[in-house]
């Protein structure tokens, strides 16, 4: 954890998400809140204070069901929407809000999204799409642009290059089309690429091919990546550090493997419980059935408590601050608080 | 609850397909072949579960077999013989749905096969209730019934399902995605048909609701006997809850095994290169490769067998002759698998000649405690479609 | 008929084999656009060469003292007016000012919804307000009527020049294109190769010319040829109102003196007929070219025929072609 982070008095200390590594973190966020206003002075709560910091060479899985906010995360973190509150901060400075300041931010922080077959343009050739990025941020020019063209598509295993840049986009794959977009991330050479959901609408038989890239990529051009995904297991397989979010909230973060053998929040139990997993051999015990709750009106206290098998009052009343429960593991939930330990165990028997 | 019955019988033939071909426009028009000589046969109560990629055809047989695939799909070749349940009891008449005319079809779609999409969001009507969706399938096929019995049996179907009464006066987008598909299903079951067919049901759910969903699903199949054709991409979730597994690849069956028989010693590269493809929950993190390349294009088949750009075991047999699906060498199971390496020409991979597992009850959700011998249903092992 | 089948919908799902490779090989246009590309072409070339191949001037009268029209004869094919002008030639010479201004308008007309549309749609907030609010009175206002008010103080001058008149006429007819392209800018604004050149840090208005425009270039076509028949649609309403009367004359104008002379109670049907079924023709050709558009953008359409007449695409009954029908003896294949 990073030593600038010096929490408001009176508040418990803010905890920052993410992989521990020596260092000022490639990027970090600070408190960030996004409202939504959805009309008649009612707002989406969509991501509650939430702090993350991405260290380079590190991927940081954000796991989480539809409306949990992962993917709001992840476009308030490339500075496309604007925070409610909170900051983003590059290489341990502020970004500036001036467009100019947002441009630069840009060529420095990328996003690949979930669709490829609606992220690339129709319109224009695979070269198109990998040239603009080169023209805006850098001085590139001529046969010198051509050649880092096919470099970058070599990068992703799109070979021959050249071939594949006069290639337009409906006559590629949809793991091709990814690779395509991860290759236009790359150009601008980021120092955080953000990824939302990169192979979920991939060919399963393709998928691990695009994660094995981002494993490259992290030790090669020592990114810090940010792999938003609903797979719990992919997340396993492929990040240093897994995120948890339900309702906009982070409930539980911590080493990979960790969260997946040893999860300590409901929620996060439940996930791993509902997931398809081959090596089981018996149907799996569900705890906690019902929906994600309104946003618009999210539960009072612990966001979780409605759904949670455990629920115990101060659930209801009172948001759960992170407690440390593994190393560098922390869960939202009072079930970990030591003045809550004798309720706590007094529910976990019931069950 | 009416629904109620006598268990499912097993044994019976409900659905065979035989060398079914289907075809993206015909020869005339420039069509691409999408489905090449698929057989299997579907026993009552069975879950059979189609697994593959986009471009393997597995939508397009699953919309074949009622006859629902819209233009330019054409059935090119081969039969698909319904064992329809006359209405009153009595042995079950085959209908050939091929030949069989509009209103015969209309008298089986829904009634004795019905169907679950993947969008449910686009399959209900978004400006009516769902008590009036839900009544009218009642209303066309139980003219003798009054508009209360209609109710009642309206709401049962929604309890049955898990959703309560009073959300019958609610319109579709009112629902959450796991209650419209809920109500999908519901619907589908609403005249106790003998066999449903799910296109990627849960693809669009969060993986809570897949799950509860799936789990009311099979206990509503242990209850009811429906025969269940599961479509989808996601091999793990197969394993799961399918009786039998079909593989298929560039619209071709490649393997057909059941559930246990395939996570245990799959026999196809390809069903291999699938497993393989599925990160582990637990155990040692380690580097996995997955399948290389891409599936084909129905405009560029390779020659030989379909999967052999991809496959590391091709050899030169491969990229000229299509293997055809058989039953392995020295297996004494019902499975049936299409590739080279198991007919006994060429020596046998160690990891695709792991022993068959002995045969317990396929589906963990019928039988929870696996050490159990399935004395239930002593017909459950022979259902992998005696195909050979 | 091209053979390109729309692989999209061969899984429902993603497209794995793309269907554009076909869309590289040459391309045979439906029927309806051949038809129609045909008509509009036709009248185009008698636009452009009408008063070559007219065989009067419009100042030439009949040497004849009748002062009633002549029936079609073999010196003046479509006969005469009642001032003894040959109908031929006034056909031919009325096809220049009726296409030109049709298509200034349809230009014009083009221009404004694309720039009021675009602009609307991709900025949003208050501007896409405001515009939408102009955009809505133009779509509400009776537009034959303003177009009266805006013509009758216009200078004699200004009535013949097609580019004035061509403008105003477009003023009637940009708005309801306006209306199509702001909606299919909104759903284009959030697609998400907008959203990744947004990333990238590409300005707003390159995003809008070459990432948004180029997607709605077969909206912005069928925008065009919609507002060049309802620009035409005006102007002869215009003409046989009397509103304008260019000094070359148009078809409108033809429409307007048979009426004023009675040739329609007359039954004198070579002077009001062959302008009237002209301009139907025209708006025919058009209206196919924009259903063949239609079908080249949308290959569902395109797909759900056959070449083989025994074979019907039908909703609900999948086509079923077999060598040769074999009845399956139950329980062959065990």
């Amino acid at each position: 954890m990073t030593d600038s982070v010096t929490p408001p008095a009176g508040t418990a200390p803010t905890v920052v998400h993410g992989p521990k590594r020596e260092g000022t973190p490639a990027l970090e966020a600070r408190g960030l809140t996004k409202h939504f206003p959805v009309g008649r002075g009612k707002v989406v709560h969509a991501v509650e204070e939430i702090s993350i910091a991405l260290p380079e060479a590190t991927v940081t899985a954000v796991v989480g069901e539809s409306g949990s906010g992962k993917s709001t995360l992840a476009r308030l973190l490339t500075g496309l929407i604007k925070p409610t509150s909170g900051e983003l901060l590059l290489d341990g400075k502020p970004v500036g809000t001036s467009a100019k300041a947002l441009r630069a931010y840009t060529s420095d922080v990328h996003l690949v999204l979930q669709d490829p077959f609606s992220s690339l343009n129709s319109a224009h050739s695979v070269g198109y799409h990998i040239e603009r990025p080169l023209k805006l941020h850098s001085d590139v020019r001529g046969a010198e642009l051509d050649a880092k063209v096919v470099e970058l598509l070599d990068r992703v295993s799109l070979s021959p290059g050249a071939e594949f840049a006069a290639k337009y986009p409906h006559e590629l794959s949809g793991g091709q089309r990814q690779r395509v977009a991860i290759a236009r991330g790359l150009a601008v050479r980021p120092r955080v690429l953000l990824a939302d959901e990169p192979v979920s609408m991939l060919d399963v038989s393709i998928r691990l091919g695009v994660l094995n890239l981002f494993d490259g990529l992290r030790e090669d051009e020592r990114l810090a990546i940010l792999y938003v995904t609903h797979d719990i297991a992919s997340a396993r397989y492929l990040a240093d550090t897994i995120v948890v979010m339900y309702a906009g909230q982070v409930v539980e973060s911590g080493p990979a493997e960790q969260i997946t053998d040893a999860p300590q929040h409901p929620y996060t139990q439940l996930l791993l419980s509902a997931a398809p997993d081959p090596a089981r051999d018996q149907a799996p015990e569900l705890r906690g059935s019902g929906s994600p709750p309104s946003l618009v009106n999210p539960p009072s206290g612990c966001r979780f408590h409605p759904r949670c098998p455990f629920a115990m009052a101060v659930c209801k009343e009172q948001a759960p601050p992170s407690l440390p429960v593994g190393t560098d593991q922390v869960a939202a939930c009072w079930l970990h608080s030591p003045e809550h330990k004798a309720e706590a165990d007094a529910v976990s028997a019931q069950i | 609850m009416t629904a109620v019955q006598a268990g499912p019988v097993l044994g019976e033939p409900v659905l065979e397909v035989s060398k079914l071909c289907i075809d993206y426009g015909l020869p005339e028009d420039g069509g691409v072949r999408a489905v090449t000589d698929v057989t299997f046969t579907l026993r009552r109560g069975e879950v059979l579960g189609l697994a593959g990629e986009s471009g393997s055809g597995k939508s397009t047989l699953a919309y074949a077999i009622p006859r629902l695939l819209r233009a330019p799909g054409v059935i090119t070749g081969g039969d698909v013989i319904f064992h329809q349940r006359p209405v009153g009891g009595g042995p079950s008449q085959a209908v050939d749905m091929l030949t069989a005319d509009a209103e015969t079809l209309a008298n089986i779609r829904w009634v004795d096969l019905s169907m679950v999409f993947q969008s449910a969001m686009h399959a209900l009507n978004p400006v009516a209730r769902i008590e009036g969706q839900l009544t009218d399938v009642l209303r066309r096929h139980r003219p003798g019934w009054s508009p209360a019995q209609r109710k009642e049996r309206a709401v049962e179907l929604l309890q049955m399902v898990g959703i309560s009464a009073d959300r019958l006066r609610a319109f579709p987008h009112e629902l959450s995605g796991g209650m419209r598909q809920r109500v999908m299903i519901a619907m589908a079951l609403a005249l106790e048909p003998a066999l449903v067919i799910m296109d990627e049901p849960t693809t669009a759910l969060d993986v809570v609701t897949q799950r509860e969903i799936i789990e009311e699903l099979m206990e509503l199949r242990e209850r009811l006997g429906f025969a269940v054709i599961f479509i989808t991409h996601d091999l793990s979730l197969l394993l799961e809850l399918a009786d039998t597994i079909a593989i298929m690849y560039a619209g071709r069956l490649v393997e057909m095994a059941t559930a246990t028989e395939l996570v245990r010693a799959p026999r196809h590269p390809y069903s291999q290169g699938l497993l393989n493809s599925f990160p582990a929950l637990h155990g040692a993190k380690k580097r996995m490769v997955g399948i290389p390349g891409a599936p084909p294009s129905l405009r560029a088949m390779p020659a030989g067998c379909k999967f052999h750009p991809r496959c590391v075991h091709a050899g030169e047999s491969c990229l000229s002759v299509e293997p055809r699906l058989a039953r392995p060498n020295g297996s004494f199971s019902a499975r049936t698998v299409a590739c080279t390496l198991q007919d006994g020409s060429r020596p046998t991979p160690a990891e695709l000649a792991l022993p068959d597992p002995a045969e317990t009850a396929p589906s963990r959700f019928r039988t929870p405690a696996a050490a159990v011998p399935a004395p239930s249903d002593p017909n459950q092992n022979l259902t992998v479609g005696d195909l050979s | 008929m091209t053979s390109t089948l729309p692989t999209e919908t061969m899984t429902g799902g993603s497209p794995a084999t793309p269907a554009a490779p076909a869309r590289r090989r040459r391309r045979h246009y439906p029927i309806k656009v051949q038809v129609g590309a045909g008509i509009t072409l036709f009248f185009i070339l008698i636009a452009i060469f009408g008063p070559e191949l007219a065989p009067h001037s419009a100042a030439w009268v009949a040497n004849t003292t009748n002062g009633t029209p002549q029936p079609p004869s073999g010196s003046n094919w479509l006969g005469t007016d009642n001032t003894q002008h040959d109908l031929y030639s006034a056909l031919l010479l009325g096809a220049r000012s009726t296409l030109l201004i049709s298509f200034v308008a349809g230009a014009f007309a083009t221009v404004l919804s694309v720039a009021m549309g675009v602009t609307s749609g991709y900025v949003g907030g208050v501007t896409d307000e405001v515009m939408s609010i102009i955009t809505n009175i133009f779509l509400a206002l009776p537009g034959l009527l303003i177009l009266m008010v805006i013509l009758k103080p216009l200078p004699p001058g200004d009535q013949n020049n097609s580019l004035v008149i061509g403008f105003v006429v477009a003023l009637s007819s940009w708005a309801y294109g306006a209306r199509a392209l702001r909606a299919q800018t909104l759903t284009l604004r959030d697609q998400d190769y907008v959203v990744s050149a947004r990333v990238i840090g590409e300005r707003k208005r390159r995003i809008v010319i070459y990432e948004i425009l180029p997607n709605l270039l077969p909206i912005v076509a069928a925008s065009f040829i919609f507002t060049v028949i309802y620009g035409m649609g005006v102007y002869v309403a215009l003409c046989y109102l009397g509103v304008v009367s260019p000094a070359s004359g148009s078809w409108g104008t033809l429409l307007q003196t048979a009426q004023a002379s009675g040739a329609i109670e007359a039954n004198q049907w070579w002077w009001y007929l062959p302008p009237a079924l002209c301009i139907a023709l025209v708006g025919i050709g058009l209206a196919l070219l924009n259903f063949g558009i239609d079908e080249i953008i949308n290959p569902r359409i395109r797909s759900s025929r056959s070449k083989r007449r025994d074979v019907k695409f039908q909703l609900g009954l999948t086509p079923v072609v077999r060598p040769a029908t074999s009845t399956v003896v139950e329980g062959e294949q065990l």
